[in-house]
């Protein structure tokens, strides 16, 4: 027997490659496309928490810490989360600190989940949920989120997918790839739906301060929710932090206790470094984010503004740096879509597919990056578009 | 702040027709906004901006530090219009401090810049002392970094 495949498990082989991945081969090779593919910030990290990182570097400071993190930053993470989305975390055994959110999400899930669970989640979503519920022999149950709902969870949907033996609800808003957020009503009718069948939440909302018009409610805050509910969060997006790898978790302690477990055989710590970081990030860095997210709007408007005059109908996204315009009227599948558009016009976009069998007859594209190239981007999508029409 | 202003400010090279469908308004209505940037003497004109490795090889540059006895009433102000009216003479300032000028200057050679200052700046009266300090090495300029970027690429084109 010479197939190497023979030593990776049957759950992992079972495994779809990420649907960006081909795409991402393809861009790679070609030196003059305009992307508008990228899932982080055009920013670089403000320069005041660089400073941190170095100056930990400077001195030293080089060692593990403590499994949970540096206790300076939970009792940070503490006071932010308090003051910012409501709930009061003990910084002693209610805080776990990871390497970003996707370590969080993954160690809960291993921590809760039995093999034969029900995960519910909202679609399109971010790429590594399903597979990292199979990874825990788990059964993932997506819910379709719409286009005429601005992509908002509908409770009604959500209902209809449950099924016995759904323990766990993962929820992220604003969502990745959607731009989908949800107000404090229909949060609440989720929250009340939870308790109901007795669902822990796993609420991702690493885009939170990158919400453009009202403001972000979490689900933890809501009555009765803080003790069903594991709230993830992070630096990547706030506060263009995604190469230090660095996010969070809080949560009841012994769903962080149990998390706790696996990250300490897995991970050990986050980074001091990125940890020193991060302590920085949430004592100084809000004007930084702050600015940072009134450029993004200001892209918003004026990339969805393009694309509805193109033709490509495109919803408001409320938050995150996405903007998920409707292909359809090219009478064309998005990855056709996606990919000749890259091949005619050299332009990557992210067909909605790669985020799961919701996101067909859209595309992703950022517009987390110059207007110059959202300029150039969609001029290169109205030659494409103009083409595609004659014929 | 002006819209067209802060557009500009964030450096992006974009033209009046760009900036334009950005801002939701024709191109003419952008040159009218810039003209008017002119006008009111806020935007005082576009320049590239020039690695100074690559200028260099064409150009020395230097800073001189002048001291000057005020003239009557002109006070510092008709020497240093006087002084800014050269060619040469890239910028020039009122400083606080050990001297009164700041100016820089560029020209083809080391030569041509003595000669400018021996022959002109120290010749003009109220001049009382220079101190001529040349350019070695830029390491940012105009806020733009002068470094090594080759792993700049390093960023996936896509990414989750």
């Amino acid at each position: 027997m010479s197939d190497d495949r023979r030593f990776v498990a049957r759950h992992v082989a079972a495994l779809p490659k990420s649907g960006i991945r081909d795409f991402f081969a393809i861009v790679s090779q070609m030196k003059d496309a305009v992307s508008l593919g990228i899932g982080e910030p055009d920013f670089v990290t403000p320069f005041h928490i660089r400073e941190a990182a170095m100056a930990a570097l400077e001195k030293g400071r080089t060692s593990y810490t403590d499994n949970r993190g540096l206790l300076a930053l939970r009792e940070e993470i503490s006071r932010y989360v308090g003051l910012h989305y409501g709930p009061e975390y003990r910084p002693d055994d209610e805080i776990l600190v990871t390497i970003g959110v996707s370590e969080a999400l993954d160690i809960l899930l291993r921590a809760t989940l039995n093999p034969g669970d029900k995960v519910l989640y909202h679609e399109p979503c971010y790429v590594s949920y399903a597979p990292s519920v199979a990874l825990c022999h788990a059964e993932a149950i997506p819910v379709r989120t719409q286009s005429k709902d601005a992509f908002a969870l509908d409770i009604e949907a959500l209902k209809a997918a449950w099924q016995p033996g759904c323990k766990l609800l993962i929820l992220n808003f604003p969502t990745n790839p959607t731009g989908g957020t949800a107000d404090r009503a229909k949060l609440e009718a989720i929250a009340k739906f939870a308790i109901e069948k007795d669902l822990l939440v796993a609420s991702d909302e690493i885009y939170s301060e990158l919400t453009f018009d009202g403001s972000h409610v979490s689900i933890a805050s809501l009555p009765g929710m803080r003790e069903r509910t594991v709230f993830l969060h992070g630096f990547s997006k706030a506060f263009a932090m995604t190469g230090f790898r660095i996010g969070y978790a809080c949560g009841p302690a012994a769903v962080i206790d149990g998390m706790l477990k696996v990250h300490q055989y897995a991970i050990m710590c986050a980074p001091i470094a990125s940890q020193e970081a991060a302590i920085e990030a949430l004592r100084n860095g809000r004007d930084a984010m702050l600015h940072m997210r009134d450029k993004y709007r200001e892209r918003r408007d004026f990339i969805v503004r393009r694309f509805n005059e193109l033709g490509l109908p495109c919803h408001l996204p409320r938050g995150a740096f996405y903007a998920f315009p409707s292909i359809q009227s090219t009478g064309m599948d998005s990855m056709t879509f996606a990919q000749k558009l890259l091949e005619d016009q050299k332009v990557a976009i992210v067909p909605g597919t790669a985020f799961g069998a919701a996101g067909a007859g859209f595309c992703r594209a950022s517009f987390s990056t110059s207007y110059e190239r959202i300029h150039e981007a969609c001029e290169r999508i109205a030659r494409f578009l103009d083409k595609v029409r004659a014929r | 702040m002006n819209p067209v202003l802060k557009l500009l400010l964030e450096g992006e090279s974009l033209d009046t027709s760009q900036i334009g469908k950005i801002l939701g308004m024709g191109a003419d209505a952008v040159d009218r906004e810039l003209a008017q940037l002119r006008k009111d003497g806020i935007l005082l004109g576009f320049r590239p901006v020039l690695n100074p490795g690559w200028e260099a090889e064409r150009k020395v540059r230097a800073v001189i530090e002048i001291k000057v006895r005020p003239e009557g009433m002109g006070g510092f102000d008709g020497i240093a219009e006087r002084i800014s009216g050269f060619e040469q003479v890239e910028s020039c300032y009122l400083m606080s401090g050990g001297y009164d000028l700041l100016v820089v200057v560029t020209a083809d050679n080391l030569y041509k810049v003595a000669s400018f200052v021996h022959e002109r700046l120290a010749r003009i009266d109220g001049v009382q002392g220079t101190s001529t300090h040349f350019y070695l090495r830029a390491y940012k300029k105009d806020g733009f970094v002068i470094a090594d970027d080759s792993r700049q690429g390093d960023k996936p084109s896509i990414s989750a």
